[in-house]
């Protein structure tokens, strides 16, 4: 078994697709050999640079994906997708269903779509994700991106395994008291107004105006984009990409 | 605790119409599984990549525009090819019963036709599926 392991980990480390989904879904099921993948992968990590995308449900998040990966495979970086969508608690069945928002990707090697239920966990992940952009970035990716469960206040477990959190919000979230409570708002690092067309102007002053009264010793910037018509995902990227440079830059200083 | 059996439901070519895949898709996300579903109008090697990536148990396709004969003996081999012979492939839509016999020859496990109760093809998938019982 332990050989057959091995063989499962050199093949998903050439770009081996169904070796790696396998090692994917080993992790999902606790598998009795993931010890031994986690041990290969540890050795490989650091390489990629982790964006966490979270927000309600239906503000756009997936739609958004799907265009920032565009935007990434551009400049020829290749990109791992997590996403993860809510398990039943009623009988444990899921529907999968951002991989479809992704669709121009289907057919890119360069890009690698994995759908997860969440299992039972609330934090807005399941307990695999962690295991698996580790996996993802062991396999050589540039990015990984993961799609958290539709949230809004209180799922940051996102956070403590990325390098970046974007929260994205849709007009008509909330007013200010909306803004003034503890959460996600505290931890975002960047935070996105999608379907902006709708009225965004109005959200994006109170966000604003909120976060200059925090105690956050930096308010993260507030951008406005439309990821259907594929407006506002330049200032996006430019942004994202800042900030992959100074991840790089202090990896190598590690 | 056994793990959730994994569904991809995918429209290969062109054929409009998914209400069928769609419902088979809730009723199998009611029965306990994890569904993923593909969108429309498909090809081939699309539907066989997201086998691999997201590592399914099981592949149902759907097709009610008569290009079966062309779609399914072509998702099977590339399945075979890509490493993903294991996954247990079923079909559903408007299949002639001429041409179910040529179909199964060549992999498909079951073709199941309108009016079929959702619990019988998740009977199916579980008595089915390999490895399922351990």
């Amino acid at each position: 078994m332990k050989q057959d392991v091995d063989k499962l980990i050199a093949g998903a480390f050439s770009g081996d697709e169904s070796s790696l989904g396998c090692l994917l879904t080993m992790v999902e099921n606790d598998d009795a050999s993931v010890s031994r993948i986690l041990e290969v992968v540890s050795s490989k990590l650091g390489r990629a640079y982790r964006i966490g995308i979270t927000g309600s449900p239906g503000s756009g998040k997936s739609t958004l994906i799907d265009k920032l990966v565009a935007a990434m495979r551009s400049k020829g970086l290749t990109v791992g997708v997590i996403c993860v969508d809510p398990s039943s608690p009623i009988t444990g069945g899921a529907v999968l269903g951002d991989r479809i928002r992704m669709e121009q990707h289907y057919s890119d090697d360069g890009v690698f779509i994995r759908s997860m239920a969440s299992r039972g966990s609330y934090g807005g992940i399941s307990k695999a994700v962690g295991a698996a952009v580790d996996i993802f970035d062991a396999s050589g990716k540039d990015v990984v991106v993961i799609e958290t469960v539709g949230i809004g206040q209180e799922g940051i477990d996102i956070t403590k395994i990325v390098d970046t959190t974007l929260l994205v919000l849709a007009p008509g979230w909330g007013d200010s008291m909306q803004l003034m409570k503890a959460g996600v708002l505290e931890v975002a690092d960047i935070i996105v107004i999608n379907k902006a067309d709708l009225g965004a102007d109005g959200l994006a002053d109170s966000i604003r105006e909120i976060l200059a009264l925090s105690t956050r010793k930096s308010a993260p910037p507030v951008i406005q984009t439309q990821a259907f018509n594929n407006i506002g995902i330049e200032d996006l990227c430019h942004e994202l990409e800042n900030r992959r440079n100074e991840h790089h830059h202090k990896a190598k200083e590690r | 605790m056994s793990k959730p059996i994994k569904v991809l439901i995918a429209k290969p070519g062109l054929d409009g119409h998914d209400r069928g895949a769609i419902t088979l898709a809730m009723g199998l996300r009611d029965e306990g599984m994890e569904v993923i579903y593909t969108g429309l109008r498909q090809t081939a090697e699309n539907i066989v990549r997201t086998c691999s990536q997201e590592y399914v148990d099981v592949l149902g396709l759907s097709l009610l525009s008569g290009g079966h004969n062309y779609y399914f003996p072509k998702i099977i081999d590339l399945l075979k090819e890509n490493g993903m012979g294991h996954v247990l492939v079923l079909a559903g839509g408007i299949i002639p019963n001429e041409d179910r016999k040529s179909l199964k020859e060549k992999g498909i496990k079951e073709i199941f036709g309108p009016g079929t109760p959702i619990s019988e093809i998740a009977d199916f998938i579980r008595k089915n599926i390999k490895g399922e019982d351990s």
